[in-house]
């Protein structure tokens, strides 16, 4: 087993530990001056930009970001710190995640630098935020199918198509785009693909919100009518899109994110269910967080592998199938201990957060890779494929 | 592990390779004893893993057993090595004598008075194999740790799910041959705990072994005019048993590590770890070892396949040293002890160590 996945054991750093308390200080800080109210899956529904200018002013983004292009040089311990706490403590955090979490990284591999030297600073600072551009009308799980395309124009490109389920869009200042630069090979599904940084506020590019199932706007279909896109904008290579595509669901899959969104639900139940607790709470309780501390110790054993210069999109895509899961066993656990009819009562935080996270926990096994996509990986790393 | 500890893993996996084999499995679940295999890990001394060089042991540290204990559940082990390390660590933490006998720990209501112990402990693994028991007692406001020589018991054979051992064993006014106050704070919950947590280890190397086996067939077996293992259904199952052995490998090991950080204490945290990897035991052993008789269709399901040495084990160590149920319960109310605002920074303590 231990030669199919690696999931090495993580030693939190000193610093890592007075940054944690920094971080706790901070965020109760924030919820004890009305900064923010604690939110389900908040890395993807509570977009503030005030609050990620704060994050960014702590220099709690682009942690892991080398100093010479503007990011604080830390470990992906202590970004890992950062980020679980905002997490449980169900921080607006959506407006700077994506950014945070892929985008960077990729600009800073792959951007020209004129571009990234412009861009990365304000990601830093907390001034600017970014999108994903991958799916489409008719390709979701077969990414390679995508057929936005990007028509080569003097001094840069042309693009014309649709984007879907970009979360946060609405209020980002650039796309990272997955366009098709040449037409679809059959045979060679994963070339003429190309990634580009687009600026939304360019003309023709028209960003509509899609309420979800619970009526909120996160997420947005967004439609680009012949939108100029200079030829500096271009990521890495014309054509070597996949491979840059595939490197940053990686670092999509692999965070704290996929474990946590629904953990503030249970933090909140705990007040309810601390008082005369049934055997059955007892197991329940038991049950779950035995599943989050596994989890956790999985998940930073990625932190680990990143640390190391690792790609580990096998184990992350492991343990994202279980992780996401696991947010939806979560909610379905609880629901069993708690008062009946206790979405109709309006007191403290818990009504609301139950029904954010019950509307919201679809979405978990969906994003970033459906669990079906995520197991046929697991296959091929088995060399069932 | 250490250089010099990796030589110990890898002479356990060379005998346990040689002479653990599924002939000499269930010959011992006929009752015959593996004596090759038993002499192999006297001669090189795995039986003494955890005992100081000092004692005539290999003093290796408690992970590296906790490797040796990993690699013997892989390995279906005919004999109760696990027990043996389990009743050396107990008598050592009494400051009492190991022997290089296999040996075994019961757990249950034993009294201590004027010098003789007396009662019935069930469900003893390992016992009828052993010729040390080791019980725990109270005498006084101490705990006291008493081996006895199983001859001097009376033993009424059962076994377990895996067809080993599973006896019920009685004293009746049994002299011990050594006795000693247990240490570290430790009371019989804390031996139950370190019970648990051999199982757990074993399990993750019992389940690590049966996906390996379930891989491998799932690509030799032919139907339909193609290995089965190509079929997305099944892939998609292996998958999950491949989440579930990675899953119980983590927990396992955050709990062996805890308790090598408190130098081999059952202390609260490595309570707590411990409680966690066993109350994740069961979906574990549940979806493995289904995932993995499915796959190996009523070829797995015979006698003959090797695959019950595995899932028989499983299913057993599921149960032993207290189920899910009740390890849930237990962490359920220290979980409820931390109450809502300590549960975020009490899940994050561990790593802080």
């Amino acid at each position: 087993m231990s030669s199919r996945f690696r999931f090495p054991h993580v030693q939190m750093p000193p610093e890592a530990t007075a940054l944690r308390k920094e971080v706790r200080e901070f965020l109760a800080e924030e919820i004890a001056n009305g900064g923010f109210v604690p939110m389900a899956d908040c890395w993807a529904s509570a977009m503030s930009a005030e609050f990620s200018r704060k994050v960014g002013q702590r220099g709690w983004l682009g942690m892991t970001w080398d100093k010479k292009y503007g990011g604080h040089g830390r470990t992906f311990l202590e970004r890992y710190v950062v980020t679980e706490e905002m997490l449980a403590a169900g921080a607006p955090v959506m407006a700077h995640w994506v950014a945070d979490r892929q985008s960077g990284p990729q600009l800073i591999k792959n951007a020209k630098p004129e571009i990234r030297d412009a861009i990365i600073p304000r990601i830093v600072s907390g001034d600017c935020f970014c999108a994903i551009g991958m799916s489409e009308p008719n390709t979701g799980s077969d990414l390679a199918s995508v057929a936005t395309k990007a028509e080569k124009v003097e001094g840069g490109w042309k693009v014309n198509g649709t984007k879907l389920w970009s979360t946060g869009a609405h209020g980002c200042d650039y796309m990272i785009t997955l366009l098709r630069t040449s037409p679809l090979d059959t045979s060679a599904r994963h070339q003429g693909l190309s990634q580009f940084i687009i600026d939304l506020k360019a003309p023709g590019v028209d960003i509509r919100g899609i309420a979800d199932i619970g009526g909120q706007v996160h997420f947005n279909e967004t439609n680009f009518e012949d939108v100029f896109v200079p030829d500096d904008y271009v990521l890495g290579e014309v054509g070597g899109g996949w491979n840059m595509v595939v490197g940053e669901l990686a670092l999509e899959r692999s965070g704290p994110e996929r474990f946590l969104s629904t953990f503030i639900v249970l933090q909140e139940a705990m007040r309810l269910l601390v008082n005369n607790p049934t055997e059955q709470t007892k197991e329940v309780l038991g049950q779950v967080v035995a599943k989050i501390k596994t989890l956790r110790r999985m998940s930073l054993g990625i932190a680990g592998l990143l640390q190391e210069g690792a790609s580990p999109e096998m184990e992350a895509a492991l343990v994202k199938d279980m992780s996401t899961n696991f947010e939806r066993e979560l909610l379905e656990k609880l629901r069993k201990v708690l008062p009946q009819n206790i979405l109709a009562t309006s007191e403290g935080l818990l009504p609301g957060l139950l029904r954010d996270g019950i509307l919201r926990v679809p979405s978990s096994t969906l994003r970033g890779g459906t669990n079906e996509v995520l197991k046929g990986m697991i296959a091929r790393q088995l060399g069932m494929r | 592990m250490t250089e010099t500890d990796t030589i110990i893993f890898d002479t356990a996996n060379r005998i346990f390779d040689d002479l653990s084999t599924p002939e000499v499995i269930n010959a011992a679940e006929e009752g015959e004893w593996p004596k090759a295999l038993w002499q192999a890990i006297e001669e090189s001394g795995l039986n003494l893993t955890w005992v100081p060089e000092a004692n005539g042991g290999i003093g290796a540290s408690l992970l590296d057993g906790f490797a040796v204990i990993k690699a013997a559940g892989a390995a279906a082990l005919p004999v109760p090595l696990a027990e043996t390390l389990m009743a050396g660590w107990l008598l050592s933490k009494a400051g009492l004598e190991v022997s290089s006998e296999p040996a075994t720990v019961g757990l249950g209501e034993v009294q201590y008075v004027n010098g003789v112990l007396n009662g019935t402990i069930n469900a003893v693994p390992g016992g009828r194999s052993a010729k040390q028991l080791v019980v725990v007692c109270k005498d006084g406001n101490d705990w006291l740790v008493a081996q006895v020589a199983t001859d001097q018991c009376q033993i009424a054979a059962h076994n377990s799910l895996a067809g080993e051992p599973f006896d019920s064993m009685t004293l009746s006014d049994v002299t011990p041959v050594q006795s000693g106050v247990l240490t570290g704070g430790m009371d019989a919950d804390s031996v139950q705990a370190m019970g648990a947590l051999i199982r757990c280890v074993q399990a993750a190397g019992a389940l690590s072994a049966a996906l390996e086996l379930t891989i491998e067939y799932s690509m030799e077996r032919v139907q339909f005019g193609r290995p089965i293992g190509k079929f997305q259904a099944l892939q998609h199952s292996v998958a999950a048993f491949a989440g579930e052995v990675a899953a119980i490998n983590a927990a396992a090991d955050a709990a062996a590590e805890a308790l090598s950080r408190a130098d081999g204490v059952v202390d609260h945290e490595a309570w707590v770890e411990i409680a966690t990897a066993k109350t994740r035991l069961e979906e574990a052993v549940n979806t493995g070892a289904a995932v993995a008789h499915q796959v190996h269709g009523a070829m797995g399901f015979t006698y003959e396949h090797r695959l019950h040495h595995l899932t028989r084990r499983l299913w057993s160590w599921r149960d032993e040293y207290g189920n899910e149920t009740v390890w849930a319960k237990r962490l359920g109310e220290e979980v409820l002890s931390w109450g809502a605002d300590e549960l975020w920074p009490k899940i994050t303590a561990v790593s802080n160590a």
